[in-house]
């Protein structure tokens, strides 16, 4: 599946076309469609005249980018050492378990995607759970069912 | 608005003093990192929505402020009625009428929601009168909490961009990086090297331009000073940064923010907006003839972004594989020129030393540490939260004396400082002075100032092998003996929280470290060891009771432990075999509960979801 790319020649214009912006672009793409769908990789690379093995490269050296579609309710578990040893270990299991998917991948039918994050600094409040972008803290094992609802 | 020179900025500072005067009672919700994780958002949404409705006499809804991080994070959702002080917690937003109608309309006080001093049980209405509060001297944090995050004008109110004033129209470049030399402030990041030796190496630099970075990649876990600073006071971080091109000749900036703070990227991006507007970013400074532009770049979630010349490269849109730095990044750095790269937290005091001098900041915390430090101070504490005191206060006055102690009176058995660089320190070094020298001696370091206090229930073997998994994760891979090397001591410690290790494989982790440390191209490689050395250095006992007796002294490591129903105190409620993800456990409503061992995976949910405290660890 393909995603419509008519967006991307205006988030390419948005920065000057040159190596340097390769990481905004990106950004501004992962943003946009929540991954870097391979065409969108190849006109990147054309544009700002990188080599499509520097796209790469650097797609797959930061976390922040992902080469495959994600879910619409995106699950990240701060497994920062707060969390850690507060118990996020259990929390990301419990999800990995009640989803049926490590952390990292998406379900079939797209609806969920589960990740782990290296310290969201909240760690006052851990362990920590955000759902697309909420902030959930103290988080315990029967407040499994209401981060998957998301509410 | 351009502000076209010192003396309209201190007409607009009476002016905006002024207008925070007017407001007979000021309402700050804080929306510090802690408090938003407990639903903080929801609490200002019901304040606006019922002052709207309410339209109470003699109160401007521009007096409902939404602040940064006010530091208890433990207690939050935070809300303080000023000019009182009085300091709501925990408020939820059914609280919010009641704290309208009895603070607000009146001149009284909503009881339930004060803080109760878990010494004395009574409550406290102020805040500067609670310990936590009392005990701390604020000098990069002095902004949280009292100001809006979002409003300039605030931050003017307090003195804001005096400091700046001051250096453009009374002091030269050489007489701010003296003054800077003069504080003794060493990088808040973690190194602590010098920055008016920084700034003074730069400044002399001949190749032109020259480049100013703030570091707000805190990619420490367990660390969030930064987070709060650029959210909650995001103009104390431009302010350092003008000042500092000035004082190096710089006329381009960048903040480099993780990818993991997006409301950080936010707040700063509107500082600079507003910054502009106000003439004191952008061309001709102040009226001045300085220009100086600051853009912000994010980051791509790497840990090893945060080392200097990672992070350059970085910012230039490249992988960020380090460098050796045979020539150092103060003379080769950004686009190979000459680069000052600061920490958020140094910049932040920046603008604190210049109004106030280098002597007076130097006066305070010791003399090789000069200033204060701010710490997240996490973990088993009972008041998490962020903090900042003078450097060579101890551990004992941090974590006994503000942080309350630890949760549930368990026994303290150690903290964690510098991230996965640093290390852990035991009860023994409680009374230990907190400045950059006593912590590197005690064989941790400062790092950026997460402080991970953790009781008897935390494994030292287990937080040793998390660490190790996130440098394994996070090395870039670029030199062999950080790639490979940590490789291997992960796995070997991972052979010990199996179980499965001898004697033999310590001395083999030892060796291996010191290869790693001398063979190590920066500093992630270099300080990758110290989880496993500090944790060897102070708990062996607990490692050898992994390898000779097959023991797990805090129940963590799943492999040398067991969950058991505690038959006398189980009452079939049912409530652990439904959250039991590999059906073990067994048992009808009202009868005893078993639990399979065969099939346990011993994740503890059980353990954690039971409210009788009826299953116990082995």
């Amino acid at each position: 599946m393909t995603p419509d790319l008519n967006k991307l020649p205006k988030i390419i214009d948005r920065y000057p076309k040159k190596p340097q912006s390769l990481i905004t672009v990106l950004q501004d793409i992962q943003r946009e469609y929540h991954y870097l769908p391979s065409e969108a990789l190849k006109e990147t690379a054309k544009a700002l005249d990188v080599p499509l093995s520097k796209v790469f490269s650097v797609s797959t050296f930061y976390n922040a980018f992902s080469l495959y579609p994600r879910g619409e309710r995106v699950i990240r578990v701060c497994v920062g050492t707060t969390c850690h040893i507060r118990g996020a270990k259990l929390i990301q299991q419990q999800l990995e378990d009640r989803l049926n998917i490590k952390a990292g991948q998406t379900t079939p039918d797209l609806k969920y995607t589960l990740e782990v994050v290296n310290c969201v600094g909240a760690c006052a409040m851990a362990p920590v759970v955000i759902v697309n972008g909420k902030y959930y803290g103290s988080v315990k094992v029967s407040d499994i069912k209401k981060l998957m609802r998301g509410r | 608005m351009r502000i076209d020179s010192p003396q309209r900025l201190q007409e607009l500072q009476k002016e905006y003093v002024a207008r925070e005067k007017s407001f007979a009672k000021k309402v700050l919700v804080c929306c510090g990192p802690g408090c938003l994780a407990s639903g903080a958002a929801q609490i200002v949404e019901e304040f606006k929505k019922l002052l709207k409705k309410k339209r109470i006499k003699k109160f401007s809804v521009e007096a409902l402020k939404e602040t940064g991080c006010h530091g208890l994070c433990q207690q939050g959702p935070l809300v303080v009625i000023e000019p009182k002080g009085i300091f709501y917690t925990k408020v939820k937003p059914k609280h919010v009428e009641e704290i309208i109608e009895t603070s607000i309309r009146k001149d009284e006080v909503v009881t339930d929601l004060l803080y109760t001093d878990p010494k004395t049980g009574q409550t406290i209405e102020r805040y500067a009168d609670i310990d936590f509060y009392s005990r701390q001297h604020r000098i990069a944090l002095r902004n949280l909490g009292k100001i809006s995050q979002y409003d300039i004008r605030d931050y003017i109110a307090q003195g804001g961009y005096q400091a700046l004033a001051k250096a453009l129209t009374t002091m030269t470049p050489d007489e701010v990086v003296d003054e800077m030399t003069k504080s003794g402030l060493r990088g808040r990041g973690g190194a602590g090297f010098s920055t008016g030796r920084k700034w003074a190496t730069c400044l002399k630099a001949k190749e032109q331009p020259h480049y100013v970075i703030c570091n707000g990649d805190e990619g420490d876990p367990g660390a969030f000073m930064d987070r709060a600073i650029m959210e909650g006071d995001p103009h104390s971080v431009l302010e350092g940064m003008i000042i500092c091109a000035y004082a190096i000749g710089s006329k381009d900036g960048y903040i480099y923010v993780r990818e993991e703070y997006p409301l950080a990227v936010q707040n700063l991006q509107l500082a600079i907006d507003q910054a502009n507007e106000y003439g004191l970013l952008g061309e001709n400074i102040l009226g001045n003839g300085f220009s100086f532009n600051i853009k912000v770049s994010r980051g791509g979630g790497a840990f090893v972004c945060g080392e200097s010349s990672a992070l350059m490269k970085s910012v230039a849109g490249e992988v960020g594989e380090p460098r050796a730095k045979y020539v150092r990044s103060v003379l080769k750095g950004l686009f190979d020129k000459p680069t000052v790269l600061n920490n958020v937290e140094s910049l932040a005091n920046v603008p604190v030393i210049i109004s106030e001098g280098g002597e007076q900041f130097a006066s305070l915390g010791t003399p090789k540490s000069t200033g204060t430090k701010a710490f997240s101070l996490v973990g088993k504490v009972c008041n998490t939260g962020l903090i900042e005191v003078p450097m060579g206060t101890t551990l004992r006055e941090i974590i006994y004396d503000i942080g309350g102690g630890i949760q549930n009176d368990r026994p303290f058995k150690a903290v964690q400082t510098g991230g996965p660089s640093g290390g852990c320190l035991p009860e023994s070094k409680i009374n230990l002075p907190v400045d950059f020298d006593s912590l590197t001696e005690a064989g941790s370091m400062m790092g950026s100032g997460g402080m991970i206090v953790v009781d008897d229930r935390t494994c030292v073997v287990d937080l040793a092998k998390y660490f190790l998994s996130f440098l394994v994760e996070e090395s870039c891979g670029k030199c062999t003996p950080c790639r490979e090397g940590l490789y291997q001591l992960h796995r070997l410690a991972v052979k010990i929280s199996e179980g499965e290790a001898t004697e033999a494989d310590l001395d083999k982790m030892e060796k291996l470290s010191e290869m790693i440390i001398i063979g190590s191209l920066c500093g992630l490689g270099k300080s990758g060891p110290n989880p496993f050395l500090s944790t060897i250095r102070y708990f062996r006992d607990e490692y050898l009771a992994h390898i000779k007796d097959k023991r797990c002294p805090a129940g963590v490591c799943r492999a040398l432990i067991r969950y058991e129903v505690i038959t006398d105190k189980c009452d079939g409620c049912m409530a652990c075999i439904s959250t039991c993800a590999v059906h073990a456990i067994t048992g009808k409503k009202g009868e005893v509960h078993v639990i399979d061992q065969d099939k346990c995976d011993k994740c503890g949910a059980c353990y954690a979801i039971c409210t009788r405290h009826a299953i116990e660890v082995i």
